[in-house]
């Protein structure tokens, strides 16, 4: 029973992510495929990139990064080859476009919006009519006196 | 009879929770104080009842009473009893359950404990909090009954998604719920303080016991989360920028600076309209972060127009408190002027750049999320943004953070004289430089991941020590006059260091796994020896094996060092037959500097397995990091100025009857 299991088991079972035999010979050119398969998005999954999916398709995408390295195309070429066949929505990391401005400027242009409305304000603060906390002239003065007296 | 009572009961609270809304709202406005008082007695029964619902549904799923449809759905009588109960709140219906009986678990605690407030405000304040309680009531009852029955009940359930059976994923979600939701505490006091008119220090004093509770609770979720990522969802991946992570992030990241721009209101009644502005903008990114968990529309636009009921319902709901809460503050606004005077170098300053940093870090990670939906619904282009886009966006604002901390947090409040505040400081900077220069020559392969990392953690967590070395005088004083000292410094100031400590820690941690990883994929014989960085890991046998509702194959390896064995590590690769779904457990040798981490894959066409093997460096630190934070949080949450308030409270309630 439990051998018959087993077979139904390892039958159920998807591929895992990089399988040994995908892996090239050359240990750069497998380098680079895995850091080209961190940015590219498996489409049939959620949020996961083709290097740590068990899909199907995943394991396909990663044979063809391999085999477009082998053919000789560098790192872009590969992902424009990509992105030519599945679209942007294959990208994980958007690329800097017009259509996507406001995705990679949104962080340093609220800081700078934020950093100078801040500004303003503590100037603002240090500016104002200072409160009673310090000692004038006169305060200090009568005060000198009494510590000596 | 149990599915019936629940329902019940969440009928009636619903009501009781309309009454809330009105009565006391009314009774502050025109001076009632009977009408106002009604606040209490009413956020307790909302709260007993909508418990007492949660408890049935509880019941229903121990029993495993399939009549129930939701846990025909959900359940299996074969499970485990903490999955059992876990499976109250893994789905849909039930979690909406626990949220709202959690909403009502912080109004109730208001009841019960804030006798201290003013009567007006804590009127209004449990007021707000039922309008939050009465909209969602309304959601569950309308939209999600998890009460349902089923005419003719299944014979047994359909079991619970697998990877969902794990003790760090139990009590993630109660964890999460509590922080999210604690947060409307903030939210309510803040819109109450906006219809008072009124913000002060004491209005401070009170916000922050409550949201520092949601921020450890918070903080704990994420954490936990994060653990189970890590040892159960393959690859020891432990953080991936998904839209629900994030949805927990947001809230965290504001509820992070709203504890200390709280500070800055109750230390030096500055900072008040923007405290209030950060409270109200907390709560709603956790009801943001509701909306994108639990309408689906972030992972995929078809599972929000399969269900556009509940997704309009939040949406509708989300609308109302962010647009209400930000027009009351547009108007109101002006009224909490700030007299109080601070110079560009002061506590104050630092605190607002903290304030700063991580808004606008959250604003970046808000932007990621949505971009894919804004883009298509705008150019009807189709993006992703994942984990590469945030580790370049979000970063830098993180190390901009750690650099300041340990210099912001020891400038003294007002006016400050930077030269002198640097003055401990440059040695330590010089030191956290100089080890970081160290890993950078020492390191092979020229990443400057790690040593920038590394100098930045170090930095942080040397720093915050060396502030409390300095103020209890170590080395300058005898010990004993040290330990009095240490003993007289407020709890809250132990509190500040462990979590900014924490803070450096994570980042110790995620510099080192993402800078020095190592990886072996291969394929492997059953005998087989292979080199694992400066382990050998030897593959000794394979065997099936069976759990109580799952069979397996498990493999067995050992690790050696030098020839001497350092552990035997059992990866198993599991089906669950219910939901004939696999699922792989890694096996792990943990250590505080390294994780050895194996994963069985499949048997290949000569008999061999694919192996996967990896040395995660000083790994465990994250969690250590995130578990020190909560504990600074926790120790600040009972620093004495409250409990003194607490005190207080009791004298004055046992001198009532007096009267």
């Amino acid at each position: 029973m439990l051998k018959y299991l087993l077979v139904i088991l390892m039958l159920a079972t998807p591929v895992m992510a990089v399988e040994p035999d995908e892996i090239l010979s050359d240990p750069v050119m497998e380098t680079r495929a895995r850091v080209i398969s961190k940015v590219l998005r498996c489409l049939v999954c959620r949020n996961e990139n083709i290097d740590d999916s068990n899909a199907d398709l995943a394991r396909d995408l990663r044979l063809l990064v391999r085999e477009r390295l082998v053919a000789g195309d560098t790192d872009q070429e590969v992902e424009d080859f990509i992105v030519d066949r599945y679209g942007e929505y294959v990208l994980l990391k958007p690329v800097f476009s017009l259509g996507n401005a406001l995705l990679w400027f949104a962080g340093p242009l609220l800081l700078l919006v934020g950093g100078w409305i801040s500004l303003l304000f503590i100037r603002r603060r240090s500016d104002a009519t200072p409160q009673t906390d310090d000692l004038d002239d006169d305060e200090q003065s009568r005060l000198d006196a009494l510590l000596k007296g | 009879m149990t599915a019936e009572l629940g329902h019940f009961a969440l009928i009636l609270a619903f009501a009781i929770s309309i009454v809330q809304v009105i009565v006391p709202m009314i009774g502050a406005e025109k001076g009632w104080s009977d009408w106002m008082r009604f606040g209490t007695p009413a956020a307790i029964a909302q709260f007993a009842l909508v418990g007492f619902a949660f408890a049935m549904l509880t019941i229903a799923f121990v029993t495993s009473d399939f009549s129930v449809w939701l846990v025909a759905v959900n359940s299996h009588s074969a499970k485990p009893m903490l999955y059992k109960v876990s499976g109250v709140w893994a789905n849909h219906e039930g979690s909406m359950l626990l949220w709202i009986t959690i909403l009502t678990l912080f109004g109730a605690t208001v009841a019960v404990w804030g006798g201290n407030l003013p009567p007006s405000l804590k009127a209004r304040v449990l007021s707000v909090q039922s309008m939050i309680g009465a909209a969602f009531l309304a959601f569950i009852l309308f939209t999600s009954n998890p009460f349902l029955r089923l005419a003719q009940p299944p014979f047994d359930g359909q079991g619970l998604n697998p990877l969902l059976q794990d003790p760090g994923l139990a009590f993630h979600p109660p964890f999460l719920y509590l922080g999210y939701v604690g947060l409307s505490m903030a939210f309510s006091f803040a819109v109450a303080a906006l219809i008072e008119g009124k913000v002060d220090a004491a209005w401070a004093r009170w916000v922050r016991p409550w949201t520092l509770a949601a921020w450890i609770f918070l903080t704990i979720g994420i954490g936990l989360g994060s653990w189970w990522a890590y040892y159960e969802l393959g690859w020891g991946g432990w953080w991936f920028w998904d839209p629900v992570e994030n949805a927990s992030f947001m809230p965290w990241l504001m509820a992070t600076a709203l504890l200390h721009s709280a500070i800055v209101v109750e230390k030096r009644n500055a900072l008040k309209s923007w405290t209030v502005l950060l409270a109200i903008l907390a709560f709603s990114f956790s009801l943001i972060g509701t909306f994108i968990v639990r309408s689906g529309v972030i992972t995929s636009v078809h599972a929000f127009a399969n269900d556009p009921d509940r997704g309009v319902f939040i949406l509708a709901i989300l609308a109302v408190a962010i647009g209400g809460g930000l027009t009351l503050y547009a108007m109101r606004a002006t009224q909490l002027r700030t007299h109080a005077v601070f110079a560009l170098v002061s506590r104050e300053s630092g605190l607002v750049l903290n304030n700063l940093l991580l808004s606008v870090a959250a604003a970046v990670v808000f932007v990621g999320t949505i971009w894919p939906l804004v883009a298509e619904l705008v150019t009807g282009a189709k993006v992703s943004v994942g984990a590469p886009f945030f580790n370049i966006a979000f970063t830098p604002f993180m190390v901009i953070l750690a650099m300041t901390l340990p210099i912001a947090s020891v400038l003294p409040w007002k006016r400050s004289n930077l030269t002198r505040t640097m003055q401990p400081l440059w040695g330590i900077a010089a030191l956290s430089v100089a080890l970081g220069s160290a890993v950078w020559v020492m390191q092979t392969g020229g990443r400057m991941l790690a040593p920038v990392g590394l100098t930045l953690a170090f930095w942080v967590v040397i720093g915050a020590v060396a502030d409390m070395a300095v103020r209890v005088k170590i080395g300058k004083a005898p010990i004993s006059e040290s330990l009095r000292r240490a003993g007289n410094l407020p709890r809250a100031d132990w509190g500040k260091m462990f979590a900014h400590a924490g803070f450096g820690l994570a980042i110790f941690g995620i510099s080192a796994i993402m800078a020095w990883e190592v990886e072996d994929i291969r394929t492997a014989a059953i005998g087989d020896s292979f080199p694992l960085q400066s382990y050998e890991l030897r593959f000794d046998a394979v065997e099936g094996i069976r759990g109580p509702n799952y069979t397996a194959v498990r493999g067995e390896f050992t690790l050696l060092k030098n020839g001497v064995e350092v552990a035997v590590l059992h990866p198993e690769k599991r089906n669950y037959p219910v939901q004939s779904t696999p699922t792989t457990e890694a096996a792990s040798d943990q250590s505080l500097l390294r994780d050895v981490y194996v994963v069985l894959g499949d048997q290949q066409s000569d008999g061999s397995w694919a192996v996967r093997s990896y040395v995660k460096p000083f790994t465990n630190w994250i969690w250590i990091g995130v578990a020190m934070l909560a504990f600074g949080g926790i120790l600040s949450i009972t620093d004495r100025r409250y409990r003194v308030a607490a005190a207080a409270r009791k004298t004055r309630m046992t001198a009532v009857p007096a009267e």
